[in-house]
């Protein structure tokens, strides 16, 4: 680039510099909209179920059902929260919403287990909340699983016992696996709505059409708004991860430098979205519709908060493409698992060659508009 | 740089035609402009002005034709071409949110002048507008007049050689306007070439030459004079007057619809109208119970209406 661009160059970037300062509504929405998002979202995600509603309708009121509800009561995961007497009840417990999960031990069951037959206990689950009533069933069926085990084996030794060890997040703490994600989609959105307005303001001001008629080529322009807001972004980011450790206590295992130099291709990309959406859009609204309508798949499809290795393959490989992705798995692979370059060169491969074809779109994009 | 052979045209437009699709914007203009000239551009909203001139920056492709400015190919040397002109929209193009003196340091950048170039040129022209006790103000606080000045200022701080104004004074009051047009003369004496667009006839007979465009096509180019003297404004065996006293609006329907008058507008308290030869002023006078009737020169306007009148009826002016 010659001396007479570089001028240009920095001429933009300082003007752009100065919109930001000067327009405090932006300002907040970039920087404290989404640490108050962060907040918000990190303390309401819980996805472990612990302490579900449970009603008991103890028919047998013996010994033996009173030992069965105690395991109930001491897993974490129930919580008993009412008695009735009559099956109506216990129904209508459940309709009401009042309890998830309804307990009834019948009358016959304490006669039936010291008979050496099958005593039977009835879990009714409501499933309206498909986590909730996984768990319950799964929890539910080990209960009562130990509790014959115990019988059976009368005091002697367990033959064969499980135990699992959660690896990079022992206390399966939801914050932990939730804001690393947060904070990649919470910068996503700045970095894509910021850039897309960029653009976008200078048309309804009439600028951009000004600035058409200078010597002042397209990817120096897009070059010089880019600039400002990548640091802004990335700024953000390192902000967010400070409040993630301060705020959450969720520690960092890996090395951040490496996660905001592999960000750095990820909110080029963004920025570059953000750029394409602003040749299409005429106005500040149509772009943060736009805006909206390319996070939600980015949301739902790469991981945040859907499992990938779930998903059917046509969505998994939808998923790949989409550098969110990505760029997630490199978060939690460097706060969680304390993963280094030997694991995420790929990525950043990856979210690198993304960028490149997304400017390079959103380039061409620009300059057919310019003629 | 630019060539700057006097020989050469500073605008040589020539047959450029645009197309939109189907729709031709501009159909066939040819037009040149000469260096130092003060040329119009008039025409209704829609007629391709802004197109023309966003054709002769190189922003949009000819259908056919060729347009050249200031010596090179609009197309496909637009870089050089854009690095020697100025442009002012009637939209003021300015950052609201950043000071005058921003505006002016951004621009600057832009034209890629270095510090020091910026430095000195912008005092200059800070001095020639008058705008130091208005450079620590935002654009926003500015108003229309300011506004105007600096949106010019900006356009002029590579020392372009020829400026395309579009429509520069809408809403700027009267005492603004003319305080425009003397800036612009001075511009002009300093050989830069001014291309500009206008709806207010005041304005188009400031200018040297003035072209009319309608739909698209370029009905008439010439100074003022020489349109005002144009033979098929007032027809052949017809005469303009003037006629005063009475109430214009009653003078008005009493001509419109009668034989001999070929076409009547009421000019504030008078009434102009174009008089067959048959109708002496004096048979006009007793008609009009003693209205006094003056012979009237026909304006640019009377120019423009005619020409428009013709096109639409689809006769050749």
């Amino acid at each position: 680039m010659n001396s007479g661009g570089f001028r240009r160059l920095r001429a933009i970037a300082s003007k752009e510099r100065l919109h930001i300062v000067r327009d405090p509504s932006t300002l907040f929405f970039a920087v404290f909209l989404p640490v108050l998002e962060l907040f918000m979202l990190g303390y309401a995600i819980d996805t472990n179920v612990r302490h579900v509603r449970t009603i008991v309708f103890d028919e047998a009121r013996t010994q033996e059902s009173r030992s069965l509800l105690l395991r109930f009561t001491n897993s974490e995961d129930f919580r008993i929260v009412g008695e009735v007497f009559t099956d109506r009840d216990l129904a209508r417990a459940l309709v009401s919403g009042r309890a998830r999960v309804g307990i009834k031990i019948p009358e016959a069951y304490s006669r039936r287990v010291q008979s050496g037959r099958t005593g039977q206990v009835l879990i009714l689950v409501d499933g309206s909340e498909s986590s909730v009533a996984a768990e319950a069933v799964n929890v539910g069926g080990a209960i009562a699983l130990s509790e014959s085990l115990d019988r059976l084996l009368e005091g002697r030794r367990m033959p064969v016992e499980a135990r699992p060890r959660v690896l990079f997040n022992p206390d399966t703490r939801s914050a932990n696996f939730f804001i690393p994600g947060l904070m990649v989609v919470l910068c996503q959105m700045m970095a894509t709505m910021l850039s897309a307005n960029a653009v976008v303001r200078e048309k309804e001001r009439g600028t951009l059409e000004q600035l058409f008629m200078t010597p002042v080529r397209a990817g120096e322009l897009i070059l010089g708004k880019m600039l400002p807001y990548l640091g802004l972004v990335l700024a953000e980011f390192c902000m967010i991860g400070l409040l993630m450790v301060v705020g959450f206590g969720v520690p960092i295992h890996g090395n951040f430098f490496t996660l905001l130099i592999v960000a750095l291709p990820f909110y080029l990309s963004m920025i570059g979205l953000g750029l394409a959406i602003s040749t299409r859009a005429q106005t500040r609204d149509a772009s943060m519709q736009m805006t909206i309508a390319t996070i939600l798949p980015s949301m739902f499809l790469s991981g945040y908060v859907f499992p990938l290795d779930s998903m059917p393959r046509p969505f998994w490989l939808l998923a790949q493409a989409i550098p969110t992705t990505w760029m997630i798995d490199v978060a939690r692979g460097v706060v969680l698992r304390g993963a280094g370059w030997a694991d995420l060169w790929l990525h950043a491969v990856v979210l690198s060659a993304q960028a490149v074809v997304l400017l390079a779109i959103s380039a061409v994009l620009f300059r057919k508009r310019l003629t | 740089m630019i060539a700057e052979a006097p020989d050469v045209p500073v605008i040589d437009a020539r047959n450029v035609t645009i197309r939109f699709g189907r729709l031709t914007a501009v159909d066939a203009v040819s037009l040149d402009v000469g260096h130092g000239e003060v040329f119009g551009l008039l025409g209704p909203n829609g007629s391709g002005k802004t197109t023309l001139i966003r054709a002769l920056c190189g922003l949009i492709p000819l259908a056919s034709g060729s347009a050249r400015v200031l010596g090179r190919d609009a197309m496909r040397e637009s870089d050089a071409v854009r690095a020697g002109i100025g442009y002012m929209s009637q939209k003021f193009a300015l950052y609201e949110d950043l000071t005058a003196q921003e505006n002016l340091d951004f621009y600057s950048g832009i034209y890629g002048l270095t510090a020091s170039q910026a430095r000195d040129r912008q005092a200059e022209l800070v001095d020639e507008v008058g705008l130091a006790p208005h450079l620590k103000k935002r654009g926003a606080h500015l108003s229309g007049g300011w506004k105007q000045r600096l949106a010019l200022a900006c356009s002029l701080l590579h020392r372009p050689r020829l400026v395309f104004l579009d429509e520069p004074t809408p809403g700027i009051d009267p005492v603004a306007r003319r305080d425009l047009w003397d800036l612009l003369f001075r511009l002009s004496a300093q050989d830069v070439t001014l291309f500009v667009t206008t709806h207010y006839m005041d304005e188009a007979e400031r200018c040297g030459r003035v072209a009319y465009l309608y739909l698209g096509r370029l009905l008439a180019v010439g100074t003022p004079d020489e349109l005002t003297r144009w033979p098929g404004v007032t027809p052949a065996g017809s005469r303009r007057v003037e006629i005063l006293g009475g109430d214009p609006a009653a003078i008005f329907d009493r001509l419109r619809d009668r034989e001999g008058i070929v076409q009547v507008t009421i000019f504030g308290r008078s009434v102009r109208a174009v008089v067959e030869a048959a109708i002496s002023d004096r048979s006009l006078a007793d008609e009009l119970n003693g209205a006094e009737i003056r012979p009237s020169w026909p304006t640019l306007e009377d120019v423009f209406v005619t020409l428009a009148r013709a096109q639409e009826t689809g006769g050749r002016p």
